[in-house]
C-alpha cells in the first residue's frame, strides 16, 4: 500500500496549488475554482487519515461528505454573487471591485 | 483470473465486444481511412460470428440443453443489502438468436460495402462511410449485448443502444430534411414506448427482487407469486400482469406495433443496410425477442392453451391481428419499394406478436428466425435494385441531354451512348446537380409543377404539387427553392429488371416466396404454417379449452389468415411491378450493377480476374450475401417442420427439431400440438388466392403512366387513403404535436413556470425584502441613535488606517497567509 | 516500496490532481481551466477509490464534476466577455508564488516525520488499524471468478447511509446541512436574479 505521508504531500501540493490561485489569479471565477481546489485538498487529506488511522469507523468519511456540502454551497452562493457583481458592474476581475474601502 | 475464454460459459462475454471495440476504433482512430474503416468493421462481426457459432454448436450437442443453459455473472454493484449481477446467459431461445443474429449481420455488413461502395465520391454516403461502418458496429454490439443479457437491465441498455444507433442511422443522410424528420419521428415514438418499459422493469425488481431471466423465469415459485392477483399487483390485476403490460408496450414501440408504427415507414430514409439491419437482423427483431423472452411472466396465473387469457396476452393478441391486418392491407398502397417491406415488416411483426399472445411461443420465436432472414434479403435485395436504378439514371443523365421530353422514344440510341457514358465515369450526379438541372429546365419552361421528369423523379412545385402517383410528401414550405424527388426506389417505374439483375431479381423471388409462404420449399411457409396451426387449434383441437370461450385465438385467426392473403397479393405485386413485364421508366431501361470504372485503368488491368473485380466489384459484393441468405430464406425452415407432417415424416424421423431444441427454454416445455391438414389447406389457400390474383392484375406489362390496378379496383378514395396510411401521420401530428406544443406553451410555461413557480419566488423575495426593511429601521433608529459617538471616534483612527485598505479582497489574503505563515514557521522552526 | 499496481494508480492519479490544479491556476483560457479544474477533481476522485471510499469518490464525481465544475462553466458562458484577459494573473502574484511554496515546505516539514513507517504508530499509538488482520475474507470471491479486494467492506454505502439517518449518528448535521443548502439556493437564485426595477 501507498504510505500515508505520499497522500499528505499531495494533499499540501494541491492546497499550495490552490492558495495560489486564490491570491493570484484576476478572474473572481478562477478564485472560485482555486478555492475549490483548496477544498479538495482538505479532503485528500481527511479521507486519507481515515483510511490508514481509524478505518472501521465511519467519522472520517461523514466528515469528507459534509465537506462536500459546504463546498456546493459556497460554489452555488460564490458563483451568483460573481454574476450579480457581472451584472452591475460589467465585471469580473476582482480589483476592479474595490468598493469596499475608506 | 483464471477463465478459460473458450469455454461455452464464459465466451458469451466476448460475442459483443468485437464489433463495440470497433466502433471505438473507427470512430476514434481509422475514421479517415475508409477500407481499414470497413475491414475492421467486417472483421470485428466474423470475429462475433465465430465465437456465436461456436456456443451455438456446443449448444446443440449438449443433452438437456434447455436446463442447463450456459452461463456467468459477476457482482456488478451493491444495492442495499442485496447485490445485483450483471452476466450472460445462453439458452435454446439465446442458441437459436445467436445462430440467426451474427450471420444476417455478416451478411449486412459486406453488402454495405458494396453498397456504400458503389456511391460517388461527394456523394454523403461515401464522404460518411466510415461513420456508418461505426454505427452499424455500434448497432451490431447493441444486438449481441441484447442477445446474451442474463438480465432485463442488461438487455434493455442493449435496447437502448440500438434505440441511439437507429436515430443515428435513419438520420444518417442527415442533409435532407425527410431524413431528419424520420430519425426524430423514430426516436421520440420507441422513447415514449421504453420510458413505460422502464417503469416494468423498476417494477419488476421491487417485486421480484431480481432481474436475472433465471431467477425469474425458470422459477415456478417466483411466478407463482407474481402471476397471483391476491398476492400482488393491483386493481386486479397481478404484478406479472401490469409488469408484462408495461413490457409489451415496450415491444409496441420497438417492434413498430399499433398504434406506435408511424416510425417504421418513414425509417426507410436511412441508406439501405438500415433498413435491414432494423428490420432483420436487430431493433425490431429485439422487439419481439424481449416479450419471447419474458413469455413467462406474460402468462404467469393464466394459461393460453386453455384459453385463460392474461392481460399481457390479450393487449398482445389484440395489437397483433390489428397490426398484422392492417399493415398488410397498407402495403398494397404503396409504390415505394422499401415502403411495401416496410409494411410487410410491421405486418409479419404483427404475426409474432400475435401468435405470443396466444401462446404459441415457439411458433413466435421461429417466425422471428425465419423472417430476420428473408427480410434482410428483401431489404438487401431492394437496396440493389435502387442501386441499379440510380446507375440508370446516372447513365441516362450522361447519355442524353437533361431537358427533353418523352424519353421512351430515344431508347434506342440511349444504350450505346449510355455505356460509353458510363464507362467514362464523369463528373458524378448528386442531389444538388439534379435539383439545379430541374431548376434550368423550369426557366426553359420544359417543367411545370408537379410533372415527371425524364430522370424518373418528380418535380415538387412551389405549392408542393406532385404528380398523381407520387407518395412522398414533401414539407417544402412555399416559396422556396423546389426540391425534387427522387424516384429510384418507385415500383411504378420499375419493371423488366429480370433481365437486367437477375442475380438479385432471383434472391428477391426466393424472399418474396418466403414472405408470401410459397407451400412447401420456403422457410417462411413452415413458420407462418405453424402460427396458423396454433391459432386454428379452436377449430382443430376444441377439447384443449376445456370449456373457456377461445376468442383470442379467432381472433388471431381470421386476422392472420386474412392478412396472409393480402401479404401474398402485395408482395407478388412487389415482386412483378419490379422485375416483370417492360421497363417503365428510362431509368429501369438502364439499371445496372456495374462500377463506375475509369476506362483507362480498366485497359491497364493486367488480369481478366482484375478487369473483372474493377467492373464487377460492388456488384458482387451486393449480392454474394443475398445469395447466401436466399439460402437461408428457403432452408431455414426444414428445421421447424411438423414431426407429422405427413410424407415429410420420413426425412424428420417424426421430430420438430426447431421445438423440441427451443422448447425447453421455458420451465414447462410447451406440448407439440398433434398435426392437422386444416392449417396447412388455410396457409395454401391464402398464398394461391393472394399471389394468383396479383399475378392476373400485375403479370401483364404495363405503362407507368398507366393507374393501379387496385386503383382502378378499390377507386381513387381508398387508394388515397391506403396512401395516406390512413391518416394515421395527420393524426398524430394533429393529436400529440398540436397539443404537446400548446400544453408546452400554455401550461408548462405560463401556468406553472412564470405564474406558479416565479410567483412563489417574488413573494419569498418580498417576504425577506420586508424583514430587511424592519432591520434597517432598527438600526436607523436605535442603533445609530445610541452609538453616534463612537463611530466618530472609530472613524478617526479609521483614516488613518484606511491606507491599507485598498478594497482589493486578494490583497487582504495575501496579508493574512502571511501572517498565517509567519506564525507557522515559528512553530515549525521551534519543532525542529 | 514495491511498486505495485496500487502505486501506479496512486501517481497517476496524484498528477492528473496536481497536473489539473496546476493547469486551472496557471492556464490563460478560463475554459480550459474549468475543464482541468474537472480533470483535477477527477484525480482527487481517483484517489478516494484508492483510499477505499467508493461512495466518497462516487460524490465527487458526482457533485463536484457533475454539479459544481457544471455550475463555474455556466458561470464562464455567461460572463464569456471576460475570458479574452490580457492579464490573468495580478500584480502580487510573485508575492502569492512566495507563499504558496513557503506553504508547501511547512506543510511538508510537518509531514516529514511519517515517512519513516514506524513513526507512525509512535505518533498516532495504537489506534493505527493493522489493516491486513481484521479484514473479513469476501466468501463468493472464488465463485465469481473475480479476485475480491479484501478491503472494499471497510465501511458500506449501507453503513454511511444509516450514520446519517440515525440519531446517534448524524442525523443533526445532516439536517442543518439540509437548511444550510437550501438556504444556500435561495440566497443564490435572490443574489444572481435579475433586478426587476
Amino acid at each position: 500500500m501507498v504510505p500515508l505521508w505520499f497522500y499528505l504531500v499531495v494533499s499540501a501540493a494541491l492546497f499550495a496549488i490552490g492558495a495560489y490561485g486564490a491570491l493570484a489569479r484576476r478572474n473572481a471565477i478562477a478564485i472560485v475554482m482555486s478555492v475549490e481546489l483548496m477544498l479538495n485538498a482538505a479532503n485528500i487529506n481527511l479521507v486519507a487519515f481515515w483510511r490508514y488511522l481509524n478505518p472501521f469507523e465511519i467519522n472520517g468519511q461523514i466528515f469528507a461528505a459534509f465537506v462536500f456540502i459546504v463546498a456546493a454551497a459556497e460554489a452555488a452562493v460564490g458563483l451568483a454573487l460573481i454574476i450579480s457583481i457581472y451584472r452591475s458592474r460589467q465585471t469580473v476581475i476582482v480589483e476592479d471591485v474595490n468598493m469596499l474601502k475608506w | 483470473m483464471d477463465v478459460n475464454w473458450l469455454d461455452a460459459n464464459y465466451l458469451p462475454w466476448l460475442i459483443p465486444v468485437p464489433p463495440l471495440i470497433s466502433f471505438m476504433l473507427i470512430i476514434l482512430f481509422t475514421g479517415r481511412n475508409k477500407v481499414l474503416s470497413h475491414s475492421i468493421g467486417v472483421g470485428s462481426v466474423v470475429l462475433s460470428f465465430l465465437m456465436a457459432f461456436g456456443v451455438f454448436l456446443k449448444a446443440t450437442g449438449t443433452e438437456e440443453f434447455g436446463p442447463h443453459a450456459y452461463g456467468d455473472s459477476i457482482k456488478w454493484m451493491d444495492v442495499g443489502l442485496s447485490e445485483f449481477r450483471m452476466g450472460v446467459l445462453v439458452d435454446p431461445l439465446t442458441a437459436v438468436m445467436l445462430f440467426m443474429v451474427p450471420i444476417a449481420m455478416l451478411m449486412i455488413f459486406v453488402y454495405t460495402v458494396g453498397y456504400m461502395g458503389a456511391y460517388p465520391d461527394d456523394d454523403p454516403h461515401k464522404i460518411r462511410y466510415s461513420r456508418f461502418f461505426a454505427y452499424l458496429s455500434l448497432f451490431a454490439g447493441g444486438m449481441l449485448t441484447l442477445v446474451v443479457a442474463d438480465n432485463v437491465l442488461l438487455m434493455f441498455m442493449g435496447w437502448e443502444i440500438m434505440g441511439l444507433c437507429s436515430y443515428l442511422l435513419i438520420g444518417f443522410l442527415f442533409e435532407k430534411k425527410s431524413a431528419q424528420q424520420a430519425a426524430v419521428k423514430a426516436f421520440m415514438t420507441t422513447r415514449v414506448a421504453d420510458v413505460l418499459m422502464l417503469v416494468g422493469i423498476g417494477y419488476l425488481y421491487a417485486e421480484a427482487g431480481t432481474l436475472s431471466f433465471r431467477d425469474i423465469l425458470y422459477n415456478a415459485e417466483v411466478l407463482e407469486r407474481l402471476g397471483n392477483a391476491d398476492l400482488t399487483g393491483y386493481l386486479g390485476l397481478s404484478a406479472a400482469s401490469i409488469i408484462g403490460l408495461l413490457l409489451v408496450i415496450g415491444t409496441i414501440g420497438k417492434s413498430a406495433q399499433f398504434p406506435l408504427h408511424a416510425w417504421l415507414p418513414d425509417a426507410m430514409e436511412g441508406p439501405t443496410p438500415v433498413s435491414a439491419m432494423i428490420h432483420a437482423a436487430a431493433m425490431v427483431s429485439a422487439g419481439v425477442y424481449a416479450v419471447i423472452r419474458m413469455f413467462p411472466l406474460l402468462e404467469a396465473g393464466g394459461n393460453p392453451h386453455h384459453a385463460e387469457y392474461t392481460a399481457p396476452l390479450i393487449l398482445m393478441g389484440v395489437i397483433g391481428s390489428v397490426t398484422a391486418l392492417g399493415a398488410a392491407v397498407l402495403g398494397v398502397g404503396q409504390n415505394d419499394i422499401k415502403r411495401v417491406l416496410a409494411y410487410s415488416t410491421i405486418s409479419q411483426l404483427g404475426f409474432m406478436v400475435a401468435a405470443l399472445g396466444i401462446g404459441a411461443y415457439v411458433a413466435a420465436a421461429f417466425h422471428l428466425i425465419t423472417h430476420a432472414f428473408f427480410k434482410a434479403l428483401l431489404f438487401m435485395s431492394s437496396g440493389a435494385v435502387i442501386h441499379a436504378m440510380e446507375h440508370g439514371e446516372h447513365a441516362l443523365e450522361h447519355g442524353h441531354g437533361h431537358d427533353e421530353h418523352g424519353h421512351d422514344e430515344h431508347h434506342a440510341h440511349h444504350d450505346e451512348h449510355a455505356h460509353d457514358a458510363h464507362a467514362h465515369g464523369h463528373s458524378s450526379y448528386t442531389w444538388a446537380d439534379l435539383n439545379a438541372k430541374i431548376e434550368h429546365g423550369i426557366e426553359a419552361g420544359h417543367l411545370q409543377p408537379g410533372e415527371r421528369t425524364p430522370y424518373g423523379a418528380d418535380y415538387v412545385g412551389p405549392n408542393g404539387e406532385l404528380p398523381d402517383d407520387a407518395e412522398w410528401k414533401p414539407s417544402i414550405p412555399q416559396g422556396l427553392k423546389p426540391d425534387f424527388v427522387a424516384k429510384p426506389n418507385n415500383i411504378a417505374l420499375m419493371g423488366g429488371l429480370v433481365n437486367k439483375i437477375p442475380v438479385t431479381a432471383y434472391a428477391m423471388l426466393a424472399g418474396s416466396a418466403s414472405l408470401v409462404g410459397f407451400p412447401l420449399i420456403t422457410a417462411g411457409f413452415w413458420s407462418k404454417d405453424e402460427i396458423i396451426a396454433d391459432a386454428m387449434t379452436f377449430i382443430t383441437n376444441n377439447g384443449q379449452f376445456e370449456g373457456h370461450s377461445p376468442w383470442l385465438h379467432m381472433l388471431v385467426f381470421f386476422s392472420l389468415v386474412i392478412a396472409a392473403t393480402f401479404t401474398a397479393f402485395y408482395t407478388t405485386r412487389m415482386w412483378l411491378l419490379t422485375f416483370w413485364g417492360k421497363p417503365r421508366s428510362a431509368m429501369a431501361e438502364h439499371a445496372t450493377l456495374m462500377n463506375h470504372v475509369d476506362p483507362e485503368e480498366l485497359a491497364q488491368a493486367q488480369t481478366s480476374l482484375k478487369k473483372f473485380w474493377l467492373q464487377y466489384s460492388n456488384s458482387a459484393l451486393m449480392q454474394g450475401p443475398l445469395v447466401v441468405l436466399a439460402f437461408f430464406a428457403i432452408f431455414a425452415g426444414f428445421v421447424g417442420i411438423h414431426g407429422d407432417f405427413p410424407v415429410l415424416e420420413w426425412f424428420t424421423g417424426s421430430h420438430n427439431f426447431f421445438h423440441e431444441f427451443v422448447g425447453p427454454s421455458l420451465l414447462h416445455e410447451p406440448a407439440t400440438i398433434p398435426f392437422k391438414i386444416w392449417p396447412v389447406i388455410v396457409s395454401v389457400l391464402a398464398f394461391s388466392i393472394g399471389a394468383g390474383f396479383a399475378y392476373v392484375k400485375y403479370g401483364v406489362p404495363r405503362d407507368s403512366y398507366e393507374k393501379d390496378p387496385v386503383q382502378n379496383m378499390v377507386g381513387d378514395p381508398v387508394w388515397q387513403a391506403l396512401k395516406n396510411r390512413f391518416g394515421f401521420d395527420t393524426l398524430y401530428l394533429a393529436t400529440f404535436y398540436q397539443s404537446f406544443e400548446w400544453f408546452g406553451r400554455k401550461v408548462s410555461y405560463r401556468a406553472i413556470d412564470k405564474d406558479t413557480i416565479d410567483g412563489i419566488l417574488e413573494t419569498i423575495a418580498v417576504v425577506f425584502n420586508n424583514i430587511g426593511e424592519g432591520i434597517k429601521r432598527f438600526n436607523h433608529v436605535i442603533i445609530d441613535g445610541v452609538g453616534d459617538g463612537i463611530p466618530q471616534l472609530i472613524g478617526l483612527s479609521g483614516r488613518w488606517f484606511r491606507n491599507l485598505q485598498s478594497g482589493r479582497v486578494q490583497q487582504y489574503l495575501l496579508f493574512t497567509a502571511v501572517m498565517l505563515l509567519a506564525i507557522g514557521l515559528f512553530f515549525v522552526l521551534r519543532v525542529l | 516500496m514495491d511498486i505495485t499496481w496500487q502505486t501506479i494508480a496512486f501517481f497517476a492519479f496524484a498528477v492528473m490532481t496536481l497536473g489539473g490544479g496546476l493547469m486551472v491556476v496557471i492556464n490563460r483560457n478560463l475554459w480550459h481551466s474549468a475543464l482541468f479544474l474537472m480533470l483535477s477533481l477527477f484525480g482527487t476522485s481517483g484517489l478516494f477509490v484508492l483510499l477505499v471510499a467508493p461512495f466518497l469518490a462516487a460524490v465527487q464525481v458526482l457533485v463536484y464534476i457533475g454539479a459544481i465544475a457544471i455550475l463555474v462553466l455556466f458561470a464562464i458562458m455567461l460572463t464569456r466577455r471576460m475570458m479574452g484577459l490580457e492579464e490573468t494573473q495580478n500584480t502580487q502574484w510573485p508575492a502569492a508564488a512566495a507563499v504558496a511554496v513557503v506553504l508547501f515546505i511547512i506543510l511538508v516539514i510537518t509531514v516529514s516525520p511519517l515517512v519513516d513507517e514506524d513513526a507512525v504508530t509512535d505518533i498516532f499509538g495504537d489506534k493505527v488499524a493493522n489493516l491486513n488482520a481484521n479484514l473479513p475474507v469476501d466468501p463468493d470471491a472464488k465463485d465469481s471468478g473475480v479476485v475480491a479486494n479484501n478491503d472494499l467492506d471497510i465501511v458500506t454505502v449501507e453503513a454511511i447511509g444509516e450514520a446519517l439517518v440515525t440519531r446517534d449518528g448524524f442525523v443533526l448535521p445532516f439536517e442543518l446541512a439540509s437548511i444550510l443548502l437550501t438556504a444556500a439556493l435561495i440566497g443564490a437564485i435572490v443574489v444572481a436574479r435579475e433586478d426587476e426595477a
